[in-house]
C-alpha cells in the first residue's frame, strides 16, 4: 500500500472541499431565478475557484481568476443585468433537461479524458521535461528577474501576449459598436439631470 | 436621489477606491517579482473606475474618465504593444525581440527589460480601456441602478 503523507492528505481535503463548494455554488445558480442573485453567486464561484488555484500552487492564474471572474466579469454583468428583467423566466421541461444531459455526458468525457493525465505534479510529465524545464534553466540567466511566468507571457510567448491584448481589444470594440457607445443617451440623461429642456 | 442614501458605501468606497488604483499600480510593476502584470493590473485599474460608477453614478464615473479617454487609452496600449515589436524591427531583430531594441554590453538585462515594461504597459492601457469602453456601453443604456435592487 502506497505511504500518504500528512501534508498530501490535507491538501487532497482541502482541494476536495472547494471542489464541493462549487458543485453547491453550480447547482444553486442552475437552480436559482434571481439575476441579481445568480450575478453575486458566479462570483463567488470565480473567487473560490481562484482559492482553488492557489491550492494548486497556481498563483498568477488564481490572481487572474480573482480580478477577471470576481471582479470585472461581475461589474459587467451587473451592469448588463439593469438592462433586462430582474428574474428568469422558468423553463419548459425539455429546456431544463437537455443542457442537463449535455453536461453529465461532458463530464463524464473529461473524467474519462483524466485517466490518461499525468499525476498533478509529475516531474516526468511532458509539460515538465520538455519545454517547461527548458524555460525554467534558461530564463534567470536570460532575464534577470524572478517571475518565469511573466518572462514566459511578455518575452518568450510576446506573440501569444500581443494576440491576447487585440482579442480584448476586439471584444471592446464589438460591444461598443453593438451597444453604441453609450454617450448619446449619457448625454440626454445628463441634459436631464441638469434640467435642459431642449434636447436634439 | 437622496444624497444621504448610500451614506456608508460611499464612504467605504471613497476609502477603498485610492486603495484599489495604488494596488493596481503595485501589480503592474512588482509583476517580474511576484504574481500578476499588466493584464491584472488594467483589470484591477477599470474595477476602481467601475466601483465608483456603481456607487457615485454612472455620469460622475464619465466626468472622471471620460468614454473617448477610454478608447484612447485601449487604441494607445495595442499600439504601444505593437510598436515595441516595430522597434524591434528598426533594431535589426526580429519582431518583439527585446534584446534588439537598443545595443547593450554582453549579459545586460536591460533591454528585455525595457521591453517588457514597455508592452505590460502596453496590457495595461489595452486592458483597462476595453474594459472600461465595455462598461460603459452597458451602463450607458440603463438608468441609476434602482434602491430595490441594491
Amino acid at each position: 500500500m502506497m505511504i500518504i503523507e500528512r501534508g498530501d492528505l490535507w491538501e487532497a481535503i482541502i482541494g476536495l472541499a472547494l471542489l464541493l463548494i462549487l458543485l453547491v455554488l453550480g447547482i444553486a445558480v442552475a437552480r436559482l431565478r434571481s439575476l441579481f442573485a445568480i450575478v453575486m453567486l458566479s462570483g463567488l464561484y470565480s473567487l473560490v475557484s481562484a482559492v482553488w488555484f492557489v491550492a494548486a500552487d497556481a498563483v498568477d492564474v488564481a490572481f487572474t481568476e480573482a480580478a477577471v471572474g470576481a471582479g470585472i466579469s461581475t461589474a459587467l454583468m451587473l451592469g448588463a443585468m439593469l438592462l433586462t428583467a430582474r428574474t428568469a423566466k422558468p423553463e419548459k421541461t425539455f429546456a431544463r433537461v437537455a443542457p442537463f444531459l449535455v453536461v453529465l455526458i461532458t463530464g463524464a468525457v473529461l473524467t474519462y479524458a483524466t485517466i490518461d493525465l499525468p499525476a498533478f505534479g509529475d516531474p516526468f510529465s511532458p509539460a515538465n521535461t520538455g519545454v517547461g524545464a527548458e524555460y525554467l534553466d534558461r530564463h534567470y540567466p536570460e532575464m534577470g528577474f524572478p517571475n518565469v511566468v511573466t518572462s514566459i507571457l511578455a518575452s518568450y510567448r510576446g506573440f501569444d501576449t500581443l494576440g491576447e491584448v487585440l482579442v480584448v481589444f476586439t471584444a471592446g470594440l464589438s460591444v461598443a459598436l453593438l451597444l453604441g457607445f453609450g454617450e448619446r443617451s449619457l448625454a440626454a440623461m445628463m441634459n436631464r439631470e441638469r434640467g435642459d429642456s431642449h434636447e436634439p | 436621489m437622496n444624497p444621504d442614501h448610500h451614506v456608508i458605501l460611499r464612504v467605504v468606497a471613497k476609502l477603498l477606491i485610492p486603495l484599489i488604483v495604488i494596488y493596481a499600480f503595485y501589480v503592474h510593476f512588482h509583476g517580474e517579482y511576484s504574481p500578476g502584470g499588466g493584464f491584472q493590473a488594467g483589470v484591477i485599474f477599470a474595477v476602481a473606475v467601475i466601483l465608483y460608477g456603481l456607487i457615485f453614478g454612472i455620469t460622475s464615473a464619465l466626468k472622471l474618465v471620460p468614454a473617448v479617454f477610454a478608447r484612447g487609452l485601449a487604441a494607445v496600449g495595442v499600439l504601444l504593444y505593437a510598436g515595441v515589436g516595430v522597434w524591434a524591427l528598426f533594431g535589426g531583430g526580429q519582431y518583439l525581440e527585446y534584446n534588439a531594441l537598443f545595443q547593450e554590453p554582453e549579459g545586460g538585462h536591460a533591454a528585455q527589460h525595457t521591453g517588457i515594461i514597455l508592452i505590460e504597459l502596453g496590457v495595461l492601457f489595452g486592458v483597462a480601456g476595453s474594459m472600461l469602453t465595455i462598461f460603459y456601453a452597458f451602463a450607458g443604456r440603463a438608468a441609476e441602478i434602482d434602491d430595490e435592487d441594491w
